[in-house]
């Protein structure tokens, strides 16, 4: 008898439970965000009206430009977009350096990488007040050089960590070839060890950067009218007048683009490197 | 071409002692195999003539100049890892030319020599590709690649084979050989595989916890085994060991197995120096020393035995064969239809001139 290729069975019950909960979660996640957009461009008088209006007649960027420009807005998307941005560069690249040494030299015995994470279990509140107070007398209060500093420390024991982890798992054979081919252990560091680290860095510095994008804590006290940061701008829509809704949410929108274009960009690095090389790309 | 000279080398990680004091001379051009179980400190003592591993005491020279300081750049030796260990985000042939370009060579020489070097390995139509787009033994041949287009002083082999399938590490096995032949550069070559040690080998420098055991040629170390841990290791199947008594009476030496049942005397010329009547030895015996009886007894040194198969594994052009012998099993290399099934009963000769025998205590050769 000739032998019948097994055949897979072609209709198979369709999982309504899970499409279901997914259904659910895409809900739970997308309505909000709509909600937030549509209060952005709907005009003032429909953001409480009842029944709630979900496609506004007549759509207006009024709340936009006053958010961005009556709030001032825009300085605080330019002054997150500086400071994020330079921390994050810095945050990664010493992140790197130092994640490096602790997994190949095991700088430090096995107690300093451990205690480069402890800095994480800090509340913030138990230091703020001594770096404001050094800020103040240094002279890098409300400063993109003293924003800069605090996110990068604060941002650096999560950037190492992550790193170390990668660079853990990584064999040390590459950069040992290196190393006979000719290389000193710098240059095997730069041409073999960071490219092939890649995906780790860039997971590493995406998270820095939502982190300082995020941060509001830091911003509102080591920063006022010039250094101010996104996050601290929506203060400003609480006022004795009421609530500005439109604006809150225009800023808002605003404020989503950078996280969703680098998500968007890193995403592929994102996983590998979230899965600390488990995955072999 | 350079000879490497260590002296009494230890290196220690912590409290774990992994290399003992190793003496040893490598001779410019020779092939040298340093082989045993893993754990032996075969690898770290390779990897400290490398200049990867810090050295504890002692001194590595290489052409006459000590080394223990040295970066492993400056030491010009080459070498090839047991993962390859290419540069992933490299083309082949910027992975053969990354050492060059690290010494700074124009790039018109680079493309020269990686392309002789893609020639001697048949590997020129790979050249544009990344390393995961090609097969285990292709990287290999690039690994190898690698460490020959720098024409280094010395060639440092870590168990490149051990990732490779069986017939491509034959196939392998054959053209590092080649190589050698050709460029005849000093190599040093560590693996555990005992097959590979005998057929690459110009010398074999077994290890065993930290310490060499024995050092030779590898037919040396095959037929003249110093220790039964030696004997043990080199030769496949393995050699028979068959605990008895030492005889020596006024007819000459003799083994006593088990409890006198049967009675292997010795050849008459075979030197006992130290051994006394009546001492616990070790006879050793390999498949190959025993044969299918044919014909006249074969006189002295031979001894033929009647015995009943037990247990028969044919590989086509021979067949293994074990029978017991005062209650042991001893394994036989016999040809292919020397026995036709298990349970027949068939007269051999066991060679005893080739026949090793340790004192059982120190488990050293008399």
């Amino acid at each position: 008898m000739p032998a019948r290729p097994i055949r897979r069975r072609r209709y198979r019950s369709v999982p309504i439970g899970r499409i279901l909960l997914l259904g659910f979660f895409v809900i739970f996640v997308i309505v909000p965000l709509y909600w937030v957009f549509n209060t952005s461009i709907k005009p003032s008088s429909d953001y409480l009206a009842i029944p709630p209006v979900w496609f506004p007649d007549e759509p207006t960027i009024v709340h936009y430009t006053a958010a961005l420009f009556t709030y001032r807005g825009l300085e605080g998307l330019i002054n997150s977009i500086i400071i994020s941005s330079a921390a994050t560069v810095l945050s990664a690249l010493f992140g790197t350096l130092m994640a490096y040494s602790l997994s190949r030299y095991n700088t430090g015995g096995q107690h300093l990488s451990f205690w480069v994470l402890s800095q994480r279990f800090l509340p913030p509140i138990a230091i703020i007040l001594p770096i404001f107070l050094i800020y103040r007398s240094i002279g890098i209060y409300d400063t993109h050089l003293g924003m800069i500093l605090a996110y990068t420390v604060f941002t650096l024991p999560v950037s190492v960590w992550m790193m170390f982890a990668y660079f853990r798992q990584m064999p040390r054979s590459m950069e040992e070839a290196a190393l006979v081919d000719g290389c000193t252990r710098w240059r095997a560091f730069w041409t073999v060890a960071v490219p092939l680290a890649a995906p780790g860095i860039v997971a590493a510095a995406v998270f820095a950067f939502i982190a300082c994008w995020t941060e509001f804590f830091f911003a509102l006290l080591l920063t006022s009218k010039n250094a101010f940061t996104l996050p601290t701008v929506f203060r400003s829509f609480l006022s004795f007048q009421g609530a500005q809704y439109g604006e809150a949410a225009a800023l808002s929108i605003v404020s989503l683009g950078p996280s969703i274009a680098l998500g968007v960009l890193a995403q592929r690095h994102l996983v590998r490197g979230l899965t600390l090389g488990a995955v072999r790309g | 071409m350079a000879e490497v000279k260590i002296t009494s080398l230890h290196k220690k990680y912590g409290a774990f002692h992994a290399v003992r004091g190793i003496d040893l001379e490598i001779p410019d051009g020779e092939f040298t195999v340093l082989v045993g179980p893993s754990g032996c400190g075969k690898s770290t003592l390779l990897r400290m003539i490398a200049g990867l591993e810090e050295i504890t005491d002692g001194e590595i020279e290489i052409a006459g100049e000590v080394v223990n300081e040295m970066r492993p750049r400056d030491r010009d030796v080459a070498m090839v890892f047991q993962d390859y260990a290419l540069y992933p985000h490299m083309s082949v042939s910027r992975n053969i030319g990354f050492g060059l370009k690290a010494r700074k060579m124009s790039k018109a020489e680079i493309d020269g020599r990686v392309r002789a070097a893609a020639e001697m390995l048949g590997i020129t139509d790979l050249l544009d590709r990344l390393p995961r787009q090609i097969s285990g033994g292709q990287r290999q041949r690039v690994a190898i690649g690698r460490a020959i287009v720098r024409s280094p002083r010395i060639f440092l082999f870590d168990e490149p084979l051990s990732n490779l399938d069986a017939q491509l590490r034959d196939e392998m096995r054959g053209e590092i050989k080649r190589l050698h032949q050709d460029i005849s550069t000093t190599m040093i070559y560590v693996t555990h595989d005992q097959i590979e040690a005998m057929t690459l080998a110009d010398r074999i420098v077994l290890m065993r916890d930290g310490v060499i055991e024995q050092q030779g040629a590898p037919l040396d170390l095959f037929e003249r085994p110093a220790s039964i841990f030696v004997a043990g290791f080199l030769g496949s199947p393995k050699m028979t060991f068959l605990p008895g008594r030492l005889e020596i009476g006024d007819k000459g030496a003799a083994v006593a197995l088990g409890d006198g049942a049967v009675v292997i005397p010795l050849p008459a010329d075979r030197p006992l120096a130290g051994a006394t009547n009546g001492m616990s030895v070790i006879l050793g015996v390999r498949p190959e020393h025993v044969s299918r009886a044919k014909g006249q007894d074969l006189g002295p040194g031979h001894l033929r035995q009647e015995v009943a198969i037990d247990l028969l594994q044919p590989t086509g052009s021979r067949s293994y064969a074990t029978f017991k012998l005062a209650g042991m099993p001893v394994m036989a290399e016999l040809e292919a239809h020397d026995v036709s099934r298990p349970g027949e009963t068939i007269a051999v000769d066991i060679n005893l001139n080739r026949a090793s025998l340790f004192d059982a205590a120190s488990e050293k050769a008399i």
